[in-house]
């Protein structure tokens, strides 16, 4: 296996560095019927998603449930094949002809998943589940157990108490540590966090938050954290990707995304969020009625049906991600935003 | 609990330990499981009655009062306990007692064996159509189900007759009608345990296919597929033990538990207690086994 990818001086990391870059990822879920069992349908899992994550940042994407995120997740650390679209790891296409392998590149991509309870082998010890990925790569059974030590220790878990531990016995907030240890195992350099926290009680789960902040910092990792959760995805974010119906609609630092939203399905989801100051009242137009049905999306915007600014050219025009002159780093996918789209509220070209 | 009692607790305790973190250090799965078949009396009962059938066919040849082949014109039929013969003679004068410990052994060898190539068989169909899905799925389990859709004993004579008689045909065509049920409990837990996240975060950690199975999939797997197996040494017992009735087993003069009960089967009349024998025997065989990997099951059946 050749992997020729430049050790990163985390002195001279800059923030812009491009470590992960997706183009147009699109997966299509073939929904089966018929006695042939034929393909009737496509569900539209994720259409042409296409954003860049930076070495050392995290990248928040947050959206409603089914709107692609964990699909997307699980198509970057390729559980999943992408239909279309490519993902450049370190400028270099993941499982193409030239580029760098799946199994080169999940060696510097790991995954922490949702479900704390499913993601642990039931019949495996702590130490053999954590020492898994390492002895994988070739690391000798000896050197794996003893970096799961380390590990264990680093993840705020006394190794003594835990190695010899099986699932069971173990806590929500616990098994969850073990997972991210799990994921740190391989080194990586990219964590794919997976509604990482969103199944963990309030307290554990900031408790989690502020491990994995600590981790990050330790470990010079980039995140990819993905979540419902409004509040936390501010809290850890460097970036924010807000995705609707498998589409991304915005994307940009957390301060603009959440303090100024151009887009109209931002501004609702971050208005269902209660502010805790009177002042700062919501008046955006709550949002009505469930997402329409990925199999067959709306024609042109797929916000459009739920959009209180909708007018004809949203039905026909799909909108490309635009980001004003003044601030490049912040996109959106919106005609209002996009001038001489044809929207009145558009800004003349 | 009082209140002073809680303020020690939480003195004893300090904030930052998690309170799991003091738990008593953890004791495996499996002697977990050993610890919940000590408490199952009916589990170690059986267990000890399969293994004292089990050592007694083992050393039948030390065990054997007589030659369990020599025939005796003036000695047939003897009752039970007559003349030193503790469980009497069969119809030609051979000593029953020699005739079941050595019987043991062809009757255990036949009821066990087919169930083990059939776990070899099955499961590995099992797996890799339960693993791998899609038109393969579809292709072993189907092929499967037509030999599920004919009742066993039907199977197991109808192949057992188109070979013809015979120790090793009758050992293939048990096996052919165990594939089938094991291949089918192997498949749906595989089926299930392959969407848990833990198989794919082990698949993501870049692990082949080969090692996520051996250490993630079969690991989950093969207890309750084996604990099935053991379920069926039961049945296979006794359908050896009707193969050989019917004259699709073992030949005469070998002893086995089957062919000893169809052949005594003419003595009824006569000596209806030593006629029985082989029977007895088949059933407190066949009965422990069920009865032991009724009791391995519910061990091992916990939430984990």
């Amino acid at each position: 296996m050749s992997i020729t990818t430049s050790v990163p001086n985390p002195s001279s990391a800059s923030r812009d560095q491009v470590i992960l870059e997706v183009r147009g990822l699109r997966k299509y879920f073939p929904v089966r019927g018929g006695v042939l069992n034929r393909q009737v349908a496509a569900v539209q899992a994720v259409d042409d998603v296409s954003f860049t994550v930076r070495r050392g940042e995290t990248l928040g994407i947050v959206g409603e449930s089914g709107c692609g995120k964990s699909t997307t997740a699980r198509l970057l650390i390729r559980l999943l094949e992408p239909d279309d679209g490519s993902v450049l790891f370190d400028g270099q296409i993941v499982g193409a002809a030239g580029g760098i392998s799946v199994r080169g590149m999940r060696r510097h991509m790991q995954m922490v998943f949702q479900d704390s309870y499913s993601s642990l082998n039931p019949r495996l010890p702590v130490e053999e589940t954590i020492a898994f990925g390492p002895m994988v790569h070739g690391t000798g059974r000896s050197e794996a157990r003893r970096r799961a030590r380390d590990l264990l220790a680093k993840v705020g878990l006394e190794p003594d108490l835990f190695i010899r531990r099986y699932p069971h016995e173990l806590s929500g907030g616990q098994r969850q540590r073990i997972n991210i240890a799990r994921a740190l195992a391989l080194e990586p350099r990219i964590v794919l966090l997976d509604e990482a926290v969103s199944a963990l009680d309030k307290s554990v789960e900031a408790q989690v938050l502020n491990l994995l902040i600590d981790l990050k910092g330790d470990f010079d990792l980039t995140y990819v954290f993905i979540s419902h959760d409004l509040n936390v995805v501010q809290y850890v974010s460097d970036r924010v990707l807000v995705m609707y119906l498998g589409k991304v609609v915005e994307i940009g630092d957390v301060e603009a995304v959440y303090g100024n939203p151009h887009h109209p399905y931002t501004r609702a989801l971050l208005s269902a969020m209660p502010s805790m100051d009177p002042d700062r009242r919501s008046h955006e137009p709550p949002l009505t009625g469930d997402p329409p049905n990925l199999i067959n999306p709306p024609s042109g915007c797929r916000f459009r049906t739920r959009c209180v600014y909708a007018e004809s050219v949203c039905a026909t025009k799909v909108p490309e991600l635009y980001a004003e002159p003044a601030e490049t780093d912040h996109q959106t996918a919106c005609h209002m935003m996009i001038p001489g789209s044809g929207h009145s509220a558009a800004p003349a070209a | 609990m009082s209140q002073s009692a809680i303020d020690r607790a939480d003195a004893a305790t300090p904030p930052e330990v998690d309170a799991a973190q003091v738990a008593l250090v953890s004791r495996g799965y499996w002697s977990s499981v050993l610890q919940r078949v000590w408490r199952d009396k009916v589990t170690i009962a059986c267990g000890l009655v399969v293994l004292l059938i089990v050592l007694s066919a083992v050393f039948a040849g030390l065990l054997a009062p007589f030659d369990p082949y020599k025939t005796s014109m003036i000695q047939r039929l003897k009752p039970i306990g007559d003349g030193g013969f503790i469980l009497g003679t069969d119809e030609l004068g051979r000593d029953m007692l020699s005739r079941l410990l050595h019987g043991g052994r062809l009757s255990l060898f036949m009821g066990i064996t087919p169930v083990i190539n059939a776990l070899i068989i099955g499961g590995l169909l099992g797996v890799v159509a339960g693993f791998v899905g899609g038109r393969i799925n579809m292709a072993i389990m189907r092929t499967v189900d037509v030999f599920y859709a004919f009742p066993s004993v039907l199977l197991a004579i109808a192949i057992s007759g188109a070979l013809g008689a015979g120790l090793v045909n009758a050992i293939v065509s048990l096996t052919v009608v165990f594939v089938p049920p094991i291949a089918r409990v192997t498949e749906s837990v595989t089926t299930q345990v392959r969407t848990l996240d833990y198989v794919e975060a082990a698949r993501a950690s870049g692990a082949r296919t080969f090692t996520v199975i051996r250490v993630h999939v079969l690991s989950n797997v093969l207890g309750p597929v084996f604990i099935y197996a053991t379920s069926l040494i039961s049945v296979s017992i006794i359908l050896a033990a009707g193969l050989s009735f019917l004259g699709l087993g073992v030949e005469p003069p070998e002893a086995e538990w089957g062919l000893m009960l169809n052949t005594l089967r003419q003595s009824i009349w006569v000596s209806p207690w030593v006629s029985a024998l082989p029977g007895v025997m088949i059933f407190a065989t066949s009965l422990s086994f069920n009865l032991l990997s009724d009791g391995l099951r519910s061990a091992m059946d916990v939430r984990l």
